[in-house]
């Protein structure tokens, strides 16, 4: 029997090969649907892997490869942990591939795409197998440079070239956070292997920094505010099925990252790590979701979303953080279990509405919300499945999103056993700003549905939108129907993940299996449970009867048609609702304070023939503020410096021979 | 008898670095480059002494090889060069030389300071090698600073690596294998910068290196 974590091994070696297979066949016609359906397979038996020893609760497995550092080598290591997550990166690389075997046809230049994609995949394996820091780092970059090749992809288009130029800066940036994150942890002793990096006692004050530089470098891939730029901007520019993968699976590979270290190498946290975390996360979700309200392109605000659902994911984390701090093992567990369930269902239904947003381009070629509109007579399966998702991410029963959301929640309400009383406060605090966070997501994914799908066709192309093809489909159903599964069988789910909890956090929550009708008990029976199959029932129950009464009574009663029309009687499509005035309200309350929203209304004076025009002014104050004056002393220092281009060959000398004696002579004085 | 190998090899490493400043102090290219060629027999002495006090005979070589390279073949070949480039006029200090001279001071007492107290464990043998090899380099990169002509920055280069094998002939330990390939890297570069000297005079029709800042329009 080979071990699980060199059967992993060995598809991330088939995904590389299938870099080469699409780098030969780049020339042939066929090599799109050879090179998607290899992924696929390989994806689909990683997936099998991975499942199998999480379910079969398999102990760690190690293998150590001598490539790499000469007397390192590469360490791999398959715990629960990695099981779960390279589930989630098998799972969605499987969608991924079988959407791309549809989409990939429409692709102008595929062989810009086909090569890196299993490579991407691979990266992403590697980053969650990988057991010492060097290999650890090494695969990240080589998954940020994969990622960054899929997003260049189609670089002439307007800005795609800035997105990729602001990915990279911000991947560096990461990179080297995380260099320095793990520069410490190993210490002076230098030993890198994770191993050695778990036993060893790490200082207060040395935890403290790394968990703020694992913060700055797993948050900057994972999109924490203030270091989410990158990730609106890239995200959309890439084609959509390798949007679905970076937002949906690399995300959670940077929050596996900060997993890892925060909860496994760097040993017991402290209560104030949970506090930093926690309040990043909250400010995280509620931002992002602002963010994505205001926004009218849909794979942007897709992308926004997911800086949302990064910050419940984080908030989780942090109460997960600040229970196991203070020994409420049970509690942590809730938290941790809850946040692991939420990374698992945002990459099901935001791999499923970026494949949503995939497919309306592809039939519309429209990314812009106030073009669509429609789309449901046109295409009504894509338009249920992205329901699907929309009603799963905006966190309503019966859906996955639902069930995740419920556990953190059930997390927060075990604050009052906190002892610290800024935890106490704080703890609801963030829960606040995560309902705020859910309801406004709700009203972003109304707006986002409503607008793209229901109404009349905005623009020509929407007009003749036609169904997508049948690998786009069933890749989308079945993520459909996972988001439903996953929402009425939440205990299978929760057991799953128990391994996880118990490795990490030392306890688990209660075995969900023995309850009875399907139940989830987070803690015990008599404070709350929650029956997905039941609530589903009841659904499915109150809107059949609904529909049949409205049929039956409403529908068949005799109705003559007003004489003005109910607000159609103006011809023009253009007079419908359109996402800007969906959000006027949210943006009045909240845009005026967070974006510096001002509206200007110019009405001309009575008898003046030229039109009324409304203009709204937003402002993105994390650029402006922070990154717009980093830039420019960037820009400044790179000017002065630029000087040092035309010296004289003497002059280079001398600079050489000045920096060799001021060496020296500090040398001299402070030995 | 520990005395007094002591005591030679201080002479010959503290004769290399009084031949270093001769070498800053010689403003004519001819001179300097006969005064390279007794730094070179110097160094070559003093390396075969190091062969005889460490009873090292691997060191022997590396003292030939510096005897007929450096002190032979690199010296006439310059010469040749300078003949044919027809430049034995004055040199042209970038600093004059009363500045030169105290830097070079400065740069010994630095090394002198720096080195005795790094290296307070090393066997004083060595320790003083060191000192004065670091000098060496020291004053043999002073000397490319200070020349405006490429021709003098190659010996400025060349003095400096004759400071490296000094600290290196110091070092007990040291293999055969990387002087042999240092040295010859140093002929090699040695060739590549004369092939360039040449490329450089027939473009420019002279060695001044200021030539080359005035054919990027730069200002001195």
């Amino acid at each position: 029997m080979i071990p699980a974590v060199t059967q992993q091994v060995w598809c991330v070696a088939a995904l590389l090969g299938t870099t080469a297979l699409a780098i030969a066949t780049s020339r042939s016609r066929r090599s799109t649907a050879i090179v998607y359906g290899a992924t696929f397979a390989i994806s689909l038996v990683a997936l099998a892997g991975a499942l199998f020893s999480l379910i079969s609760h398999a102990s760690a497995t190690e293998l150590i490869l001598p490539i790499g550092l000469p007397w390192l080598g590469s360490h791999f290591r398959l715990d629960a942990l990695a099981a779960f997550f390279l589930a989630v990166v098998n799972l969605g690389g499987a969608a991924a591939s079988l959407y791309g075997l549809g989409y990939g046809n429409h692709e102008p230049a595929p062989q810009r795409i086909l090569p890196f994609f299993p490579a991407f995949l691979a990266g992403m394996n590697l980053v969650v197998l990988a057991d010492d820091a060097f290999t650890y780092l090494l695969c990240w970059e080589f998954m940020s440079l994969a990622s960054w090749a899929l997003v260049m992809a189609h670089h002439r288009e307007a800005d795609n070239a800035r997105a990729g130029y602001v990915y990279l800066v911000m991947a560096s940036f990461g990179t080297l956070a995380l260099l320095l994150a793990f520069g410490l942890m190993a210490g002076a002793g230098g030993s890198y292997s994770f191993a050695a990096i778990r036993s060893a006692q790490h200082a207060p004050r040395e935890a403290a920094l790394v968990l703020g530089l694992m913060l700055l470098g797993a948050g900057s891939k994972a999109g924490l505010v203030p270091l989410h730029v990158w990730l609106p901007l890239a995200h959309p520019a890439a084609p959509s099925h390798v949007s679905a993968l970076m937002s949906g699976v690399m995300t959670k590979v940077a929050i596996y990252g900060f997993i890892r270290v925060v909860f496994d190498l760097l040993g017991p946290p402290s209560w104030s790590a949970g506090v930093a975390v926690l309040a990043l996360g909250g400010a995280t979700a509620v931002m992002g979701i602002l963010y994505a309200l205001m926004e009218n392109d849909l794979k942007r605000l897709l992308a926004y979303s997911t800086i949302e659902n990064i910050g419940v994911i984080f908030a989780s984390l942090g109460l997960a953080l600040a229970f196991q701090a203070n020994g409420l093992g049970l509690a942590a567990a809730l938290a941790f279990t809850a946040a692991l369930f939420h990374v698992l269902n945002h990459s099901f239904f935001k791999s499923l509405l970026f494949f949503g947003a995939g497919a309306v381009l592809t039939s519309t070629g429209e990314r812009d919300m106030e073009k669509l509109g429609g789309l449901i007579h046109r295409m009504p399966l894509t338009s249920f499945v992205f329901l699907v998702g929309c009603v799963a991410i905006s966190a309503l029963p019966p859906f996955n999103g639902f069930v995740s959301e419920w556990l953190m929640f059930q997390a927060v309400l075990q604050s009052p056993d906190l002892p610290q009383w800024l935890l106490k406060i704080m703890v609801p605090a963030v829960g606040a700003l995560l309902a705020l966070a859910a309801a406004l997501a709700a009203a972003c994914f109304v707006k986002a549905f409503g607008i793209t799908f229901l109404g009349r066709a905005r623009s020509p192309a929407a007009q003749a939108a036609g169904e997508v093809d049948r690998y786009s489909l069933a890749a989308m159903l079945s993520l459909a129907a996972l988001c439903f599964l996953a929402g009425i069988l939440p205990g299978v789910v929760i057991d799953a993940l128990s391994p996880v909890a118990q490795a990490m956090i030392g306890h688990r929550m209660p075995v969900q299996a023995n309850d009875p009708w399907l139940s989830i008990v987070p803690i015990e029976e008599s404070r709350s449970s929650y029956n997905g199959l039941l609530v589903f029932v009841f659904i499915t129950a109150a809107a059949s009867l609904a529909v049949y009464f409205i049929h039956r009574f409403a529908s068949r009663a005799i109705r003559r048609g007003p004489a003005w029309g109910c607000g159609f009687a103006d011809p023009t499509p253009a007079a419908q609702y359109s996402g800007a005035s969906f959000v006027q309200p949210i943006r009045r309350v909240f845009g005026t304070l967070v974006f510096q929203a001002r509206e200007h209304v110019d009405m001309p004076a009575p008898g003046e023939l030229r039109p009324a025009r409304f203009r709204v002014d937003m402002h993105d104050l994390v650029w402006e503020r922070l990154y717009t004056p980093v830039t420019e002393v960037v820009w400044f220092l790179a000017d002065r410096l630029n000087q040092l281009q035309f010296l004289t060959i003497r002059r280079y000398l001398s600079l050489v021979f000045a920096t060799l004696v001021t060496l020296l002579l500090a040398l001299a004085i402070w030995s | 008898m520990h005395n007094l190998a002591f005591d030679i090899a201080h002479l010959l490493a503290g004769g290399l670095v009084l031949i270093s400043f001769m070498m800053l102090y010689q403003d004519r290219l001819y001179a300097l480059l006969n005064i390279f060629a007794l730094h070179a027999v110097v160094l070559a002495l003093s390396v075969a002494w190091q062969a005889f006090v460490q009873n090292a005979p691997h060191l022997y070589v590396t003292a030939v090889i510096a005897l007929v390279f450096k002190a032979i073949v690199i010296p006439v070949a310059l010469h040749r060069i300078v003949k044919q480039l027809g430049i034995h006029r004055d040199i042209e200090n970038a600093v004059g030389i009363g500045p030169t001279m105290l830097a070079g001071m400065g740069l010994v007492a630095l090394s002198m300071v720096l080195m005795l107290r790094v290296t307070g464990a090393a066997d004083p043998l060595a320790r003083e090698d060191l000192a004065f090899a670091l000098s060496v380099v020291l004053l043999g990169l002073l000397v490319m600073v200070t020349r405006r002509n490429a021709v003098s920055q190659v010996v400025g280069f060349m003095s400096l690596e004759n400071g490296l094998v000094l600290a290196a002939t110091g070092a007990k330990g040291m293999p055969l294998v990387v002087e042999i390939s240092v040295a010859f890297s140093i002929l090699i570069a040695f060739i590549v910068i004369g092939v360039f000297l040449f490329r450089i005079r027939e473009r420019f029709d002279t060695v001044d290196v200021g030539a080359l800042d005035e054919f990027r329009g730069e200002r001195r």
